[in-house]
């Protein structure tokens, strides 16, 4: 019973027992901040790219495309497993503001609407039509043609970040040239000079997608329209990509393995297609490889603060390690009286190693509660510096998030809170010892006091 | 000298040295004492005579170079770790000359602790009450009972004194080995600590105290006096 009773007295009587418990405090308080908003970022990026590009993606990256897509798409969904899916192309514009002077080239995606919007989230990234995607593309004159655009394209934000939507839709409309591709890859050409379509665009919507280089440099078309423009509506019409929905609970990696199985029986099926050399430059993999190029170097920095924060961990054994030593030096007059009342070796471990543990959790308990306060609060208290000293800890106007991720998991916390509690352990383990084998009739001898 | 039957402590032979740089400073030289159950017995000698050193020995604090230590009959040498310290804890309970209280602990968890010490968690749950219960006669009998929730720094020296032998007295052990108990005390308050022992012995306690105040060790019923450790009188 000593062995719990003394490490309380110890641990509520001892000024440097605080000093312990701050300094594990304050590194839980740290980790579990910093991994909090980090893996926020990670998870909310990771989670912004799957609800863009659903589950699977067949695509190609030449600009040509390949054909027999929507023989491809029947044939997916008689299966069991795909809940929907939807041509894509992407290309590259010449687009003309006609409500400035402004002319860019920008990525231009056609997408089916109808079929768009079941296999992703793009109609929750709408503005106006957020409430009926299915005339994402009506503008407010109805028989015109209709864009929508990337929310950075054509909407301003506060220097918070909020966008400054307008109550109307504006009327913007946009001219918008491209150059048609031959199935070999060549330009159009009209006698010696090269091809160019244009159309006039009408707006109608914004997207934000959360994603800033998406919702900066892309406008979104009519799948039809745009597969005219680029020359992809010849009798082999042609699709750049097609996004694919996979059933509620299936396995996102051993469905987009059955349908990269699929597409290469399909196209071993349809080797006698005019346009089957096309089907060589198409691939098939699950969101997250197809953007892997984005997602990787963000879950590598995830890895890096997860090695930075071992190191803190090493920090907190080392304190620890300090003021237990401190403490056992000063406890040594103790630690020979414990001995002399016919305490063990072992008991005197078990006292300090209670202490060590009473250390770690109440560290940890605090640490944990600051930095959940902290995190609760984390964007009001940021509200208020950019208010008072014009702070931000991202420009908004530059990066495309949101508020600060303030949720954290309970297994962060649970891992955080034992990994203390370890370092607690091993930190005290090594002076713990030494108390353990330190002679009574050495510490107790009148001319060592 | 002592009937052999009723002797509860003894050595024969008992020598101690310590490193004393490239040199070695021999403390005790072949010291043989046999104590009898009930005595009172003061070693006194000059400072560095060997006579703390000699205390530690009988009561299992330190091991001698040679020599041996018998309590009960049973060589001290040959006790393991787990008896050794039983030992320590409930067949010898020790006073020493600076108190050796524990700061954080009030009065009462002061005394109680030589019981928790020898109890597991479970013992400690059933014998809590009867061990409080006997601390708070102990403290009665040194007249300490209005202290109990006091910290040791809130105790005058012959009071903490006083606890600590309560403390020693807790688990009823059949020696108490005091080692210049009153060496930090006023002579009034040494005196009264001496006769707290006087009454220990009268009620059949054994009590072996090391002194170098000759006034201190003529109440004791016997002297043993060590000079450049060896027995010079007994």
């Amino acid at each position: 019973m000593y062995d719990i009773i003394l490490p309380i007295r110890f641990f509520l009587r001892r000024r440097i027992t605080i000093l312990a418990v701050l300094a594990v405090a304050i590194c839980v308080f740290t980790v579990v901040v910093v991994m909090t908003v980090m893996t926020g970022l990670v998870k909310d990026y990771t989670q912004k790219n799957h609800d863009f590009y659903g589950d699977c993606i067949v695509w190609t990256d030449s600009l040509v495309g390949f054909g027999m897509y929507e023989e491809f798409i029947d044939e997916l969904q008689k299966t069991d497993f795909v809940a929907s899916a939807s041509p894509v192309i992407n290309s590259f514009g010449l687009v003309q503001m006609n409500f400035g002077d402004g002319s860019a080239a920008l990525t231009l995606m056609g997408i089916d609407i109808k079929r768009h919007i079941k296999t992703t989230n793009f109609a929750q990234t709408l503005y106006y039509r957020a409430a009926a995607p299915e005339l994402a593309f009506v503008p407010e004159d109805e028989n015109l043609s209709g864009c929508v655009t990337g929310v950075d394209l054509t909407t301003e934000r506060t220097k918070r970040g909020t966008y400054i939507q307008k109550t109307y839709v504006p009327s913007y409309s946009y001219t918008i040239t491209c150059f048609p591709l031959t199935p070999k890859g060549a330009i159009v050409k009209t006698g010696t000079a090269m091809a160019a379509n244009s159309k006039i665009f009408h707006y109608s919507d914004n997207s934000n997608s959360g994603l800033a280089k998406v919702d900066s440099s892309v406008v979104y078309l009519p799948f039809e329209q745009l597969q005219k423009l680029c020359g992809m509506d010849t009798t082999a019409k042609r699709a750049g990509a097609i996004f694919i929905k996979f059933t509620k609970n299936s396995n996102i990696t051993v469905c987009s393995a059955k349908v990269a199985a699929m597409w290469r029986q399909f196209t071993a099926d349809n080797s006698n297609f005019a346009l089957a050399d096309l089907f060589k430059n198409v691939s098939v993999a699950d969101w997250k490889t197809y953007r892997r190029d984005t997602i990787a170097p963000m879950e590598k920095e995830q890895i890096m603060l997860i090695l930075l924060f071992l190191l803190v961990g090493l920090i907190t054994v080392f304190i620890i390690f300090v003021i237990f030593y401190m403490i056992i030096s000063r406890k040594s007059k103790d630690i020979g009286i414990l001995k002399s009342l016919g305490i063990s070796q072992t008991g005197v471990v078990r006292v300090f190693l209670h202490l060590a543990f009473m250390v770690g959790l109440c560290g940890s308990a605090f640490g944990i509660v600051f930095a959940l306060a902290f995190l609760v609060n984390a964007n009001r208290l940021e509200g208020w510096l950019f208010a008072q000293f014009g702070f931000q800890l991202w420009n908004r106007e530059i990066y495309a998030i949101g508020e600060i991720p303030h949720n954290a998991g309970a297994f962060l916390l649970i891992i955080v809170a034992v990994s203390a509690m370890v370092a607690c352990l091993l930190g005290a383990l090594v002076p713990t010892l030494g108390a353990a084998k330190m002679k009574c009739v050495d510490v107790l001898r009148v001319n060592k006091l | 000298m002592t009937n052999s039957n009723n002797c509860i402590l003894s050595c024969k032979n008992v020598c101690k040295s310590y490193k004393m740089g490239a040199g070695k400073l021999e403390v005790l030289r072949g010291v043989g004492i046999t104590i009898g159950r009930g005595e009172f017995v003061a070693i006194r000698g000059a400072s560095g005579s060997g006579k703390s050193t000699l205390l530690h020995i009988l009561g299992a604090l330190d091991s001698p170079d040679k020599g041996e230590v018998f309590f009960n009959g049973n060589n001290i040498a040959e006790f393991g770790g787990r008896k050794i310290n039983e030992f320590r804890g409930k067949k010898v309970g020790f006073v020493f000359q600076f108190y050796h209280l524990l700061d954080e602990l009030t009065v009462l968890e002061n005394v109680l602790l030589a019981k928790m010490a020898q109890s597991s968690a479970f013992g400690w749950l059933t014998c809590r009450i009867s061990a409080k219960k006997r601390a708070m006669e102990l403290l009665e009998r040194m007249g300490l009972s209005e202290r109990i929730g006091h910290r040791p720094f809130q105790l005058s020296g012959g009071e903490r004194q006083r606890v600590a032998i309560a403390r020693a007295l807790m688990n009823e052990p059949e020696l108490i080995l005091a080692d210049e108990p009153t060496g930090n005390l006023d002579s009034q308050t040494g005196n009264g600590i001496l006769k707290v022992f006087e009454e220990l012995h009268s009620a059949g306690q054994t009590i072996v105290m090391v002194t170098h105040d000759e006034k201190i060790a003529s109440g004791a019923g016997r002297v043993i006096k060590l000079t450049d450790g060896k027995i010079a009188a007994d």
